[in-house]
């Protein structure tokens, strides 16, 4: 994992659920094939209600349409991250549309899992409330040795709580990879 | 101090004296349940991981039900499908239950509890966030995602975080307008969607000993709307009254110590709660019906592994019989089983079948539906600025279809009540 990681933020509120991550209709492409699987980046978020869609303002689409891909690559989201369904489509379509780090308030735990153990993306736990101080746009830096956050935009500075338990995982690059490894399978 | 029982099976299936919560431990599995819509990825990544000519850990313990996205033309729906049945027959799995065929089970957390797998005391693993649903009968149960279901399929352990334990007693008789759904949004709706975020929830008192399983498993299965990780109820004579007609497996039966510790404890007297529906656009945001009285609807749906099993229909045939609907309402039995039992069981000396039929219902054969929406051809899928009412458990956003619709969730009896009134009605006024 590089120590530091850049990005463009997308603000979204509390309880952003799986089916706004990834509406169920979707979750009968295959994962797997290429050129299928690009569809999750394309509708990544396609579920979120607008007004609630890139705050504060709200309106901003996640996803800029042709390349299946978003320009932003860092969430923050508020409390619940993730809650509702098992899919692990939902951190799959965030890391196929480009996203490397959500930074929420706390998460719902199945989705917790699914971005740890499939190596999807950091799921960071802020020790504040972010979405409301961070606008949708706003140039980030996060530095993962610190567990810090940094708005280049306005120069502000938040601590986020350290990975813990589930660090060796993503370090690994996610469960298959750990259990190898620490010598659990071979 | 003494232990919760969700502590005591998580020790047993992690080979150890004892746990405590917080505590983060490799637990072997005994039941790993999938279905098509989380089936086809999981098996990709264990195929990617341990190659395509492996075996699986133990071809006895995975269950694999087809029920998501089944009666529709969508060919990618019906490709996840075929590639169930394809690994189901390279493993030579005995418990797969195809679509179209004598086998079919219907709805996963309910097929679950029908073919005898939820057994008491062991710990069951599933691709779907509403596998807590098996947790009614005294076992621990929980929902993962593909790459947590592949590992268990390849080596038949997981990682777990041993949950705190939060204890739900329910005092007093339950009065026969409330129903197991009203209690569990009567939680939604005082701790919120992450009120028990990685807890296990307790349920225990009078009202729940009175309940019988597929009833208790209402209870259980919305524990996940609370951000639970696992909900349960400790065996008793009904479990295995259940458990008798259908299997012979010897269970250890686990309960909690009275000296248990809990993170928090809640008690509610039955007799002074309410009806409750849950508004758009949350399963916590609450209300009693007699507030939203009235308000308009545009269909209504009662199905699902929460609202459509045996005991929902029995619910709300008493309220439907000799009645006429006054909005479009889908009656989708959770199981062929069901739909068999809504062919025998009688109210009032009347099938249960005929009551919906007469009634002007649209039955639709068992699947999950427009619970989750599903492809565009899904019966009973919100369109437009539908509003429903619905005996299923979540009304995120666009949670039934279209995403200008909203959904109201309630009991079988509210549900019932309203659609004969054609509007959100309590159900006291059809019973008492």
């Amino acid at each position: 994992m590089n120590k530091i990681l850049k990005g463009k933020a997308y603000v979204l509120g509390d309880n952003i659920d799986t089916d706004q991550i990834i509406p169920a209709e979707y979750l009968v492409y295959s994962l797997s094939d290429e050129e299928e699987s690009r569809k999750y980046g394309q509708f990544a978020l396609s579920g979120a209600p607008p007004k609630g869609a890139g705050l504060p303002d709200g309106n901003i689409p996640f996803s800029s349409g042709d390349n299946n891909k978003s320009e932003y690559s860092i969430i923050i989201g508020g409390s619940n991250f993730g809650c509702g369904s098992s899919r692990e489509h939902a951190p799959f379509a965030l890391q196929k549309a480009g996203v490397k780090i959500i930074v929420a308030e706390s998460y719902a735990r199945i989705f917790y899992r699914n971005s740890v153990d499939g190596g999807f993306v950091v799921p960071y736990e802020a020790v504040e409330k972010l979405s409301d101080k961070i606008r949708t746009g706003d140039e980030l830096e996060i530095d993962f040795e610190t567990n810090t956050l940094i708005n280049i935009s306005d120069g502000k500075e938040y601590k986020l709580n350290p990975l813990g338990d589930v660090l060796p995982i993503i370090d690994a690059g996610g469960l298959f990879a750990y259990a190898r490894k620490s010598g659990m399978i071979e | 101090m003494g232990k919760t029982i969700t502590e005591k099976i998580l020790a047993k299936s992690a080979k150890k004296e004892t746990v405590v919560s917080g505590e983060n431990i490799w637990l072997n599995v005994d039941l790993l349940m999938t279905h098509d819509v989380c089936g086809p990825p999981t098996i990709q990544i264990w195929m990617d991981e341990f190659g395509k000519k492996a075996k699986i850990w133990d071809k006895n313990k995975v269950v694999i039900f087809p029920d998501h996205y089944i009666f529709t033309k969508d060919e990618h729906a019906k490709r996840n499908v075929d590639i169930l049945r394809e690994f189901a027959r390279e493993q030579n799995l005995p418990h797969y239950y195809d679509v179209g065929t004598e086998k079919y089970k219907g709805v996963c957390h309910v097929a679950l509890a029908e073919a005898g797998f939820n057994i008491p005391g062991t710990v069951l693993f599933g691709t779907d966030s509403h596998t807590c649903t098996s947790g009614a009968f005294g076992l621990f149960s929980t929902g993962v995602g593909n790459t947590d279901a592949a590992f268990i399929l390849g080596t038949g352990k997981i990682w777990e975080k041993v949950p705190e334990s939060m204890k739900f007693i329910f005092e007093g008789e339950l009065p026969v307008y409330l129903t197991a759904k009203d209690l569990i949004l009567q939680i939604l709706g005082d701790l919120t969607t992450d009120g028990a975020s990685y807890c296990a929830l307790e349920f225990t008192g009078e009202a729940i000993a009175s309940l019988e399983m597929y009833e208790r498993m209402t209870l259980t299965n919305m524990a996940i709307e609370v951000g639970a990780m696992n909900g349960i109820i400790a065996a008793d004579e009904k479990t295995k009254t259940f458990l008798e007609n259908i299997s012979d497996v010897e269970y250890e039966e686990f309960r909690s110590d009275d000296d248990a510790k809990y993170w928090t404890q809640y008690i509610f007297k039955v007799k002074e709660l309410e009806p409750l529906v849950a508004k758009p656009h949350s399963p916590d945001n609450t209300d009693t019906v007699r507030n939203v009285q009235g308000a308009k609807i545009t269909k209504c749906y009662i199905g699902s592994c929460t609202g459509g099993k045996i005991s929902d229909f029995i619910l709300a045939a008493q309220i439907m019989f000799d009645e006429k609907v006054k909005i479009p309402t889908f009656i989708i039995p959770a199981t062929p089983k069901i739909a068999s039992q809504m062919e025998t069981e009688k109210y009032k000396g009347k099938k249960l079948m005929d009551i919906f039929t007469e009634a002007n219902c649209t039955i639709a054969p068992p699947s999950c539906a427009a619970c989750l929406g599903g492809p565009i051809d899904t019966t009973g899928r919100a369109v437009d600025n539908d509003v429903v009412i619905s005996t299923t458990n979540r009304n995120f956003p666009g949670r039934m279809g279209s995403k200008k619709s909203g959904v109201y969730l309630a009991s079988p009896l509210t549900v019932a009540a309203s659609a004969v009134k054609g509007m959100i009605t309590d159900p006291r006024e059809f019973l008492i």
